[in-house]
């Protein structure tokens, strides 16, 4: 069996700036060229420096039938590669061979057109998405059900609310039959009851053995979706492979936070004459320093810190912050506020160098990113702060995906006890029931 | 130093399994076979390019769709809707027959003035029209061509076949004019799609080279509609090319508008047709159109880029 998609030696340069070179007009590049022709050729240099690779020999076949996610962080090509695969911009080096008609789906909605009806918008967007109109023709009834817009098909599209235009762009977008489809995070649109329509309707199409790619940064989506995952790092191929190993990969790859912050000199760590703060890193369950973890894993923060006064009741405490939330939450190892039965939470501390431990259970956190501020307080008194010292980013891979694949909203997102049954069985709800075992299995 | 908490803490429980999904998918079946296409190669393109005409095949119902919408769109939310489209060549119509047929009395072949200028306005609104609207098509079309792919060559396209419709529907004017003026059809009418046709071609070729030069410099989209004016006065659209003195008509000629526009109103009205000039036409026209389309294929490449 041939694959479907054959990449080899790919590689995309672009040049930075070039939107501005764009404006430049004619009169500019006349006027500069007659002014200062040397200028002029010193620029033309300087402009070869301003270049970047935004792919760097990529190369994989994808054969048919397979699903693949494309996984990255910001920047690390994904969507060009995409691009390129869907023929919109051209690989600087190498060749893609691609067998079968290419669906991409770069965006939801392309070609609409606000002042068109929603009938002609499911014709001009089929077409624009590279559909036939007999084949549109035949799929209409099919496409109308799916977006739930019966009643206002007549209507110009510039009146529907954003949930109804979302969910016409997307079904004339499912309904597209294409061999390859190119989808560039477009599961990230509607409500959930929507969201999960959209995941039944990707699963069809893998049924069907068509091939998809998958870009995401939703690694739940990722892992449900997919079989098989390339991981991308600043243009080049890291690792290609089944989609579990990536994913994982892709997590302990690191984001771009700091896992540790350590003030070697004691004079100027963060402090007074009682304490200071030496260091505050991030953990894994092994007690090694990562920035990224998956939601199924637990976090452990560790705060070190210096008593430079005998006696002091020293105490610590870490506030998880997110940006846009401010304040997660705040804890502290004082004895009633802590699960563990803390040794040296405000008791009296001999000087000397502690280093205090916190964890944040697994299946806690939402796959946000996290900054840690950290505290250390003497009778209540803050002593040594430092805000925002380090950071760590929470990536789901799926623990909870099961059902929805969407933007997970709140700054956390626990796993909680849940007991539902019809009241016709039974009066009582167990879930006030002591004697009913609600605790984790 | 002494650490009084060891690093064997609690918190950490190195032999706890990490839980992952056992869910490794069941490859799937296929249900149909692509292998037996040829494949679409995705290379660096080479200096020399291809038409591609193909694709352009493949996608012709693209052009149909961003025709309609064109026409559509344009004269949505307006009171009088389509009548705008007869509006702009009648208006100028009355205004120049006042003035130049009137007044002037600018020569016009012995035909009424109404008429003669209106069968010269009804071309070139359109050519002007045209080559102004696609100009401008591929930088307004920036959302669809950074995100999906076709042949760009339908934008502007597209941009043209609008502005033929507009033309169509204006023709109705001329039939209602040349009935009120009593004009009989001669054979002569024969040659009309044929001149349709070439006018079509010259406006697409001005239309992509201009459109695709816009994206890049966007002085096209300032300089072209003083051009377009300027261009008025050195086409036969409200005089005959009768009045240029005898020894200025073949550089006059060599704008290609001059042997479309004459021989436009002579298919039309009976007249005499001017052959010189209309073969100048035709190889201006097709020169242009092929030199448009390569350019633009070679500036195809950088327009998702740059846009």
């Amino acid at each position: 069996m041939q694959p479907t998609i054959k990449v080899e030696n790919l590689s995309k340069e672009f040049r930075i700036g070039a939107r501005r070179d764009s404006y430049a007009t004619l009169r500019d590049k006349l006027a500069g060229t007659i002014r200062a022709p040397l200028a002029a050729l010193r620029q033309r240099r300087k402009a070869a420096d301003n270049r970047v690779w935004a792919l760097r020999d990529i190369g994989f076949e994808v054969m048919p039938g397979e699903v693949v996610g494309i996984v990255g962080r910001n920047g690390a090509g994904k969507s060009t590669l995409l691009k390129v695969l869907s023929r919109i911009t051209e690989p600087t080096v190498g060749r893609v061979e691609l067998r079968g008609r290419v669906g991409s789906l770069l965006e939801v909605g392309t070609g609409f057109h606000p002042e068109l009806s929603g009938r002609e918008n499911i014709y001009m967007n089929g077409a624009v998405l590279g559909m036939r109109r007999r084949e549109i023709e035949r799929k209409f009834d099919e496409i109308v059900a799916f977006a739930e817009i019966e009643q206002f098909l007549e209507t110009p599209v510039k009146r529907y609310s954003s949930g109804m235009y979302m969910r016409l762009a997307f079904a004339v977008a499912a309904h597209l039959e294409s061999e390859i489809l190119l989808v560039d995070e477009v599961l990230a649109v509607g409500d959930s009851a929507f969201q999960k329509k959209c995941l039944g309707k990707m699963e069809d199409v893998t049924k069907q053995g068509r091939t998809i790619l998958f870009v995401s940064h939703n690694m739940g989506a990722v892992g449900n979706i997919c079989n098989k995952g390339i991981l991308l790092e600043r243009g080049r191929q890291l690792l290609i492979s089944d989609i579990q190993t990536v994913v994982s990969t892709y997590i302990s790859s690191g984001c771009a936070g700091e896992a540790e912050a350590v003030w070697d000199d004691p004079a100027t760590a963060p402090g007074s004459d009682v304490a200071r703060i030496r260091a505050v890193r991030i953990l894994d369950r092994e007690g090694q320093l990562m920035t990224s973890v998956d939601i199924s894993a637990p976090v452990c923060i560790e705060v070190e810190y210096e008593n430079l006064q005998a006696g002091a009741n020293l105490a610590t405490s870490v506030h998880l912050m997110q940006a846009g939330v401010g304040c997660v939450l705040a804890a502290g190892n004082g004895a009633a506020a802590n699960l563990t039965h803390d040794a040296w939470g405000y008791k009296s501390h001999p000087k000397g160098i502690y280093r205090s431990v916190c964890r944040i259970p697994e299946n806690f956190l939402n796959d946000k990113q996290y900054t840690i501020s950290a505290y250390i307080v003497n009778d209540n008194r803050i002593e040594a702060h430092v805000l925002d010292a380090v950071s760590f980013e929470v990536v789901d891979s799926g623990e909870m995906r099961g059902e929805f694949l969407g933007e997970w909203i709140g700054a956390v997102r626990p796993k909680l006890a849940w007991m539902t049954h019809s009241l016709a069985e039974r009066e009582t709800s167990a879930l006030f029931d002591a004697e009913i075992p609600l605790a984790r299995d | 130093m002494n650490l009084p908490v060891e690093k064997s803490a609690t918190v950490f429980d190195s032999s706890a399994p990490v839980s992952h999904r056992a869910s490794a998918q069941a490859p799937i079946e296929l249900h149909h076979n692509v292998v037996d296409l040829p494949p679409i190669i995705l290379e660096p393109s080479r200096s020399w390019v291809s038409l591609n005409l193909r694709d352009l095949w493949i996608y012709r119902e693209l052009l149909y769709f961003l025709t309609l919408r064109d026409v559509k769109v344009r004269y949505k939310q307006t009171i009088l809707g389509v009548a705008w489209v007869v509006m702009q060549p009648l208006l100028t119509t009355i205004i120049f027959t006042v003035f130049l047929g009137l007044l002037v009395k600018v020569p016009s072949d012995g035909i009424p003035y109404p008429l003669f200028a209106y069968a010269g306005l009804l071309p070139w609104t359109f050519f002007s029209g045209a080559v102004a609207n696609s100009s401008n098509s591929l930088v307004g079309s920036a959302h669809l061509i950074t995100k999906v792919y076709f042949p760009r060559m339908i934008i502007p396209g597209a941009a043209v076949g609008a502005r033929l419709v507009d033309f169509a529907i204006s023709a109705v004017i001329l039939v209602g004019l040349m009935i009120y003026y009593n004009v009989s059809l001669t054979w002569s009418i024969l040659m009309l799609p044929a001149l349709v046709l070439l006018i079509m071609l010259l406006t697409l070729g001005l239309g992509m080279w201009t459109s695709a030069l816009n994206v890049k410099y966007r002085d096209v989209g300032v300089a072209l509609p003083v051009l377009i004016q300027l261009g008025m006065y050195v086409s036969p659209v409200l005089y005959p090319l009768s009045l240029v003195p005898e020894r200025w008509r073949l550089v006059y000629s060599l704008n290609p508008l001059v042997g479309i526009l004459e021989n436009f109103r002579a298919a039309l009205l009976g007249k005499e047709f001017n052959w010189s000039a209309l073969l100048i036409s035709v190889v201006i026209t097709l020169v242009v159109l092929v030199y448009a389309s390569y350019d633009f294929r070679r500036m195809e490449r950088g327009f998702a880029d740059i846009v």
